[in-house]
């Protein structure tokens, strides 16, 4: 059995004293995508952040791995240059920092002890991105997400995953608040992460993105705890008949 | 620059180190009186009418009292009796490179004057302690008729339009420190720009204090002629000394009808330098003066660069930035007296203060009665990296026209968890994410600066961020 790419291990996770996740086991293989649903509340975004080593989250049981590594004691930006990537739901602006300078930085970060990319293979790879994505070049020369919409706050966290091209890539419902063409292209922003050696975690509130990008395996969160797990017909069921249900059953049970 | 080769800079002051074996040709006693203030004149073989102002003005000094409303903690501190007001390192002001003295020489190599000057700036002045050491203009501006020299070879040179011009716009008693620079002073630029004549490359002048317990006490004079430009650059340096040194400019500017100045400052003194500066330009009609000024280092900076806006027409803009760490304190502003109509004022100040620094915005913006038509906006940023330090806003608006219109507008942020995890989270440690926070924050003043400048100031502020950031 090969190593996986992300293996989540009885996670219990906390901000302050409150416990938000209370037990999770999640494995990601590479090659795959999954996708986490879940109503608002459920701790999805908790997870996310938790996986980034958000200093307000504490994870107090359990462990996370990253091909085969725990991270607990890795600093965020460690995290980030091992290949895990974070498509934030709330990016912060960066007031003062074009976004062509911040792809640099961070792309060089990357590259630390090694000769980071030429300029003009750079701007070829920028130009490339963003005609992927729809935007218009004038975004490079722009202070990141300064006074961005909220659809271009997502275009551009996907830019940003086109240019850094991460292992694993964590998507925080990138999909919400975008009409269905702003909602096709970020998908296909999506599917271009793909690849044999890299995987995708979506979490997402509803299923229509999946019919861009479909996933392997969807899990479904609530009040902490993946309560179910099956294939893509389990979301298109959930869309279908909405969360009550499967509530319901779990308080029956 | 990159802003991951800015943090690998050593992170050490660069400026800090200190020619030991310096020999002086000449050095005054410590404190100051007539006596003094005689000999440095005799020394300079001065007119009558400049030795009889020196005299003037150290007897305003002595009855001037201390500025009130200043940070008395601070300027309570300094010694007037234990300092060298007036040093001279080398008998002769080098024309060219190879006349310079080699230990002074060796200084400037390493704070890479001649490389600058090498690479585009149209001359350059160095001043060692009180005197000039080095001075430069190339031929095609000397063709033009500009005339940029050490303010003491202007006085010799040109002594008509230095005595036509000089003091009319900072007076002896403006202050007590403008009242100390007017008895002692040495050095500085002198500049003159012809009328029509537009100085495509900037001046620029260097400026160190190398010796403990020094007063540096430079008088710049610039005067552009109607419908002339010129950029002067400055930039001022220090080694690391365990006693407090004195700096107390006066810089006077006097643009013309329709003419452009405009001036820009990178100071970076070491933390014990004091740092009293007056500043101030007179635009007549339809003249424009800009001054850019950057305040990084210093103990105690006091300077608030003003425009006499006195003809119509007539525009004043102030981009400042200053940057308090700590056991420092940013006292900077701006003034900006409208004495005719439809004038128009902008300014924009942004501060950062961290580990218990402190930066104060203290400005005014004066209109007189019948000054219809003045523009005037004020915007001032503050940052704050911790909550130890300190940032107050004293705006002061006199107006007594109708028909204006003023605006201020003022922020206070800080750092935040989110940004920085935002930025940690794509790969930057918490040194250079916060670095590239700050960078972002000065970005309109960094903008403003020629290439050289951006990359220095960018790698001052990784410097700073790199000493402290757990």
């Amino acid at each position: 059995m090969p190593i996986p790419l992300l293996e989540i291990r009885d996670l219990h996770v906390a901000v302050g004293e409150k416990e938000i996740i209370r037990g999770i086991d999640l494995t990601i293989e590479r090659g795959t995508v999954h996708a986490l649903m879940g109503p608002n509340g459920s701790g999805k975004s908790t997870l996310s952040l938790a996986l980034m080593g958000h200093p307000k989250y504490t994870v107090t049981i359990g462990d996370m791995l990253f091909e085969g590594r725990s991270i607990l004691d890795m600093k965020t930006e460690e995290r980030s240059l091992a290949g895990m990537f974070l498509c934030f739901q709330y990016p912060s602006a960066v007031p003062g920092v074009s976004v062509a300078n911040f792809l640099r930085n961070t792309l060089m970060a990357r590259h630390k002890g090694q000769a980071p990319l030429k300029p003009a293979r750079f701007k070829q790879l920028l130009e490339e991105s963003i005609a992927k994505l729809k935007m218009d070049p004038s975004v490079l020369g722009r202070y990141v997400n300064d006074g961005f919409s909220g659809g271009e706050k997502k275009r551009l966290e996907i830019l940003q995953a086109l240019v850094l091209q991460p292992t694993l890539s964590i998507l925080d419902e990138t999909d919400s608040g975008l009409d269905i063409d702003a909602l096709r292209i970020i998908a296909q922003g999506i599917e271009a992460q793909r690849g044999p050696e890299r995987a995708i975690l979506l979490i997402t509130h509803y299923q229509r993105v999946l019919n861009y990008v479909k996933p392997d395996v969807v899990h479904v969160m609530l009040h902490g705890r993946i309560v179910k797990q099956g294939g893509f017909e389990l979301a298109q069921e959930l869309e279908a008949r909405g969360y009550d249900p499967l509530i319901k059953q779990l308080v029956e049970a | 620059m990159a802003l991951k080769e800015q943090v690998l800079v050593d992170q050490d002051y660069k400026y800090g180190f200190r020619d030991e074996t310096l020999n002086y040709a000449f050095k005054s006693r410590k404190g100051v009186d007539h006596d003094i203030v005689e000999q440095i004149s005799q020394m300079k073989g001065e007119p009558q009418w400049m030795s009889d102002f020196r005299h003037r003005s150290l007897d305003i000094f002595f009855s001037k009292p201390m500025p009130a409303w200043a940070d008395n903690e601070l300027l309570g501190q300094i010694d007037f009796d234990d300092i060298y007001y007036y040093m001279r390192a080398s008998d002769v002001e080098g024309r060219s490179w190879e006349d310079v003295p080699a230990d002074i020489k060796r200084t400037f190599d390493r704070l890479g004057v001649p490389q600058a000057e090498r690479a585009f700036l149209g001359g350059v002045t160095a001043q060692y302690d009180s005197e000039v050491v080095y001075h430069s203009i190339r031929k095609d501006l000397e063709a033009k008729g500009v005339l940029f020299s050490d303010m003491g070879v202007g006085l010799r040179e040109h002594e008509d339009i230095v005595r036509q011009h000089f003091a009319t716009v900072i007076p002896p008693a403006d202050n007590k420190f403008s009242a100390l620079n007017s008895a002692v002073w040495s050095g500085g630029s002198f500049i003159w720009v012809p009328p029509g004549v537009h100085v495509d490359i900037p001046l620029q002048a260097y400026f160190r204090i190398n010796s403990e317990s020094m007063g540096q006490f430079e008088r710049t004079l610039i005067i552009a002629e109607p419908g002339s430009f010129v950029h002067y650059i400055e930039g001022c340096t220090a080694p690391t000394f365990s006693s407090n040194s004195l700096h107390s400019a006066v810089v006077e500017l006097i643009a013309k009808e329709g003419a452009h100045i405009r001036y820009t400052t990178i100071q970076n003194w070491y933390k014990n330098v004091y740092n009293l500066v007056t500043k101030r330009a007179l635009a007549e009609k339809n003249a424009h003066v800009e001054w850019v000024d950057g305040n990084i280092g210093s103990k105690l900076t006091m300077k608030y660069p003003s425009v006499y806006l006195m003809g119509e027409g007539a525009r004043g803009d102030v981009l400042s930035i200053a940057y308090a760490s700590e056991g420092q304190h940013q006292d900077a502003g701006s003034k900006m007296v409208h004495a005719a109509p439809n004038t128009t004022s902008l300014i924009t100040s942004k501060s950062v203060s961290k580990g218990g620094g402190r930066t104060t915005y203290r400005g005014l913006v004066k209109v007189y009665e019948g000054c219809d038509g003045v523009k005037s906006n004020v915007r001032c940023d503050a940052l704050l990296m911790d909550p130890e330090s300190r940032s107050d806003t004293y705006p002061t608006m006199e107006v007594d026209a109708k028909n204006v219109r003023i605006e201020h507008e003022a922020t206070v942020s800080k750092v935040g968890e989110e940004q920085l995890f935002y930025v940690m989270s794509r790969g930057l440690s918490e040194v250079e994410a916060t670095t590239m926070i700050v960078n972002g924050f000065f970005e309109p003043f960094v903008k403003e600066l020629p290439m050289e400048y951006a990359v220095e100031l960018n790698r001052l502020i990784a410097l700073e961020m790199e000493g402290s950031v757990g």
